[in-house]
């Protein structure tokens, strides 16, 4: 059975598999050695289990979404899943109606092919499919109808600002709205001439029926209305956010597989700009949106000015703008890992500058008197807070700790304030030479009290030494009972600092320590959903009334149950926040510093 | 001459009006923060990798705003050497003025890269 009008879907369908494989196989092409090696080492291993599991979850059920608001949850699920079942069951039905075999178009437009086949098996399994199909078809609809209201009114979808979309999307949209409705109509008009489909359908028909229409030519003309509509998305989707759909499900694989990213722009970046479904979840946090009313440089307008290469300044200006505090990081469902991709952006902007020569001084300049198995390294940042590396000093003394305090001397910086701004040459040779002194000083332990060191001496430096933030050190000095605390009785509101948090996931160790030595009070927006004290070292670009006002919005919400001190465990935020707040704001070290019983 | 005890410097006056406007003005424009500095030093005082060198990041943007990018070399002046700053953000935190000293520094190395 063929008709003329099943072309505009099959042309459709062939685009879409001839583009996206041509660009998926390009893409992939692209990646790193790295990466490729890791593709290579880790395809034929059990990680596609893990890899499955996270395609239905993340893909099909929108679980992450679900867990940002649960209408907009259902609205993503009912549009991904129930398109998938109609997909799936549509199969089922055509296998069993033509067992002599179908092309794919007849499944598509099978209530058109069905009453036309005349050796068509008619059986009561085939009443019962074509009930689901119409249960799924109104499944879809409810979504459908959310996606619409969210257009018009987005906030019971959990969402105070939605996306602005390019041309293209909005077409691709359009089309994609078009095409349940239209085919509804087109089985509803077949099934007013045959009396076939399911409750939904056949409802739909009698009506058609009953009016006088003449169901005919409507009937043709709608089908190929629906036809049309299938092939305009189709060959639109790899042009436009809709190719998330399938690359998603490709991103989980490799990341999976261990993947990320790279310092240049490649083919796993690709993966990622074109994962991203422009969902807009990114928006709202964003303190930069929130504070300062600007709201064209989170992550979805990044990757999207990335994507448009056109308007690579903009993406420059986009990148710079960021905080890097990594809320929008946290919040996408898709868990694109933004900061590395604003950091390919800088680095291209800077790349010329980026000479990793500069630091040779630094070879001289470290004193071994590496006596203590605890090597401890302040931070830059806590030499201008004196009382958080006397705290630590003063605790280390308590708990009986032999220590190197290894930049007591002077600072030599991370590297990580380099790497947000992507001069990623000369982080690379700071490190090298920090790295060589630890190695030297046969430390067994690396604490640190500044978390944006903890961070990259975590995640980049690859030491073959435990690495921890003071706060997790001093909750196991708590634990191990090297250490006792009395409860000084103050009621304390904990500031989660942006790079230990979000950064690094450590939030529970800071807070225990806090209750063991004051009344630690829940703040409304805390732990993920923390809010940035605006000095965070990740931008170079806002001016310091911005950051203040950045600074407000947090201390606002820290001071709303009226505590009697803000604890925080970085050194960057206390500065910060002790200029704006009344009432002190403490390390979390100083806190317990100031408690220490003697035992 | 030496015989009265002192000897004739060359005069250091600087005409501002006789530099080149162009990258200063470039600088201003992209970290508006600098035109509030009032050279109090802060920066350098503070400053990570002036504590093991002589680099000095005030000096540095001290001449930059006077235009004498030509001295801004590194083998004429070595405490020029922005090369050395590690971007630690202590500078910024210190200074009085609010002044973005990292921005600064990171345009200045530009400005002065592509001259
Ligand atoms: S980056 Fe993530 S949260 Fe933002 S629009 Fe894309 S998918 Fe949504
Ligand atoms: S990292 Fe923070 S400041 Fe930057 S775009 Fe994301 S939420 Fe906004
Ligand atoms: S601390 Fe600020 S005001 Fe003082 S010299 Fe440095 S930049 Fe200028
Ligand atoms: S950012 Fe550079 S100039 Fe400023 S204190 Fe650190 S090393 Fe010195």
């Amino acid at each position: 059975m063929f008709d003329i009008f099943v072309i505009p879907f099959c042309l459709g369908v062939l685009a879409l598999l001839v583009i996206s494989v041509i660009k998926y196989y390009n893409w992939i092409k692209g990646f790193d050695r790295r990466q490729q090696m890791l593709v290579r080492k880790n395809i034929l291993s059990w990680k596609f289990v893990p890899a499955i599991w996270e395609m239905i979850r993340e893909c099909l059920l929108h679980w992450r979404i679900t867990k940002h608001n649960v209408l907009l949850g259902y609205m993503h699920r009912s549009l991904a899943f129930g398109w998938f079942l109609l997909i799936a069951v549509g199969a089922v039905q055509a296998a069993v109606a033509f067992p002599g075999g179908h092309h794919l178009y007849m499944a598509i437009f099978f209530n058109y092919f069905e009453p036309r086949t005349p050796d068509m098996a008619h059986t009561h399994a085939m009443d019962t499919i074509a009930t689901v199909m119409d249960v799924l078809l109104l499944y879809v609809f409810s979504g459908l109808s959310l996606a619409i209201l969210k257009k018009l009114w987005s906030k019971p979808l959990g969402m105070k600002r939605t996306t602005r979309h390019n041309v293209t999307d909005r077409v691709a949209k359009f089309a994609l709205w078009c095409i349940f409705p239209l085919r509804l109509l087109a089985e509803g008009a077949t099934s007013a001439i045959y009396h076939n489909g399911g409750f939904l359908v056949a409802g739909l028909g009698s009506v058609m029926e009953s009016i006088g229409l003449d169901n005919g030519i409507l009937e043709y003309n709608l089908w190929l209305l629906y036809s049309l509509a299938l092939g305009v998305f189709f060959t639109l989707m790899p042009f436009t956010r809709y190719m998330h759909i399938f690359t998603e499900v490709f991103l989980i694989y490799f990341r999976q597989l261990g993947l990320r990213d790279s310092d240049k722009k490649n083919g796993y970046t690709l993966f990622e700009l074109s994962a991203c479904s422009r969902c807009g979840i990114c928006i709202d946090g964003c303190p930069i949106n929130r504070e300062l009313g600007v709201t064209d440089i989170q992550g979805v307008y990044l990757l999207q000015a990335i994507r448009n290469k056109d308007v690579l300044n903009k993406a420059n200006d986009i990148a710079n703008m960021c905080m890097v505090c990594g809320r929008c990081s946290t919040e996408c469902p898709v868990g694109i890992d933004l900061e590395p991709i604003r950091r390919q952006v800088r680095n291209e902007q800077v790349s010329s500058i980026d000479h990793p020569d500069g630091y040779q001084y630094l070879k001289s300049v470290h004193h071994f008197n590496a006596v203590g198995r605890v090597a401890y390294f302040g931070g830059c940042m806590s030499h201008l807070t004196p009382g958080i590396t006397e705290a630590m000093e003063k605790i280390f003394m308590a708990a009986g700790q032999s220590y190197w305090f290894m930049d007591k001397e002077g600072t030599m910086c991370c590297g990580r304030p380099l790497m947000q701004q992507g001069m990623v040459r000369q982080a690379e040779a700071l490190r090298d030479l920090n790295k060589r002194v630890i190695k030297k000083s046969n430390a067994t332990m690396l604490v640190t009290s500044c978390p944006i060191c903890y961070q990259t001496f975590v995640k980049d430096y690859k030491l073959n030494i435990p690495v921890i933030h003071h706060s997790q050190y001093i909750d196991m000095l708590i634990n191990e009972g090297r250490i006792k605390v009395k409860n000084g009785g103050q009621r304390v509101t904990y500031h989660d600092p942006c790079e230990l948090g979000r950064g690094c996931g450590v939030y529970d160790e800071p807070r225990h320590v806090v209750a063991s030595a004051a009344n630690l009070v829940a703040t409304e927006e805390e732990r993920e959903k923390s809010l940035c004290c605006g000095y965070n070292l990740g931008n170079i670009h806002i001016d310091s009334e911005q950051q203040k006002l950045i600074r407000d919005a947090a201390l606002r919400n820290l001071l709303a149950p009226n505590p009697d001190m803000i604890a925080t465990a970085c050194p960057m935020c206390k500065k910060a926040m002790t200029r704006g707040s009344d009432i002190p704001v403490s390390d979390i070290a100083e806190i317990v510093a100031c408690n220490l019983v003697d035992s | 001459m030496n015989k009265f005890g002192f000897k004739i410097s060359t005069p250091r006056s600087i005409d501002l009006d006789n530099g080149d406007r162009r990258l200063y003005d470039e600088l201003v424009a992209t970290v508006p923060s600098y035109r509030y500095c009032i050279g109090c030093g802060g920066c350098t005082a503070t400053c990570s990798a002036g504590q093991f060198t002589d680099f000095n990041i005030r000096k540095t943007h001290f001449l930059f705003s006077r235009r004498q990018y030509d001295k801004l070399s590194t083998e004429l002046l070595p405490e020029a050497d922005l090369n050395k700053c590690m971007l630690c953000g202590k500078c910024s935190l210190v200074c009085p003025r609010g002044v973005n000293t990292r921005g600064l520094i990171v345009e200045m190395r530009m400005l002065l890269n592509n001259k």
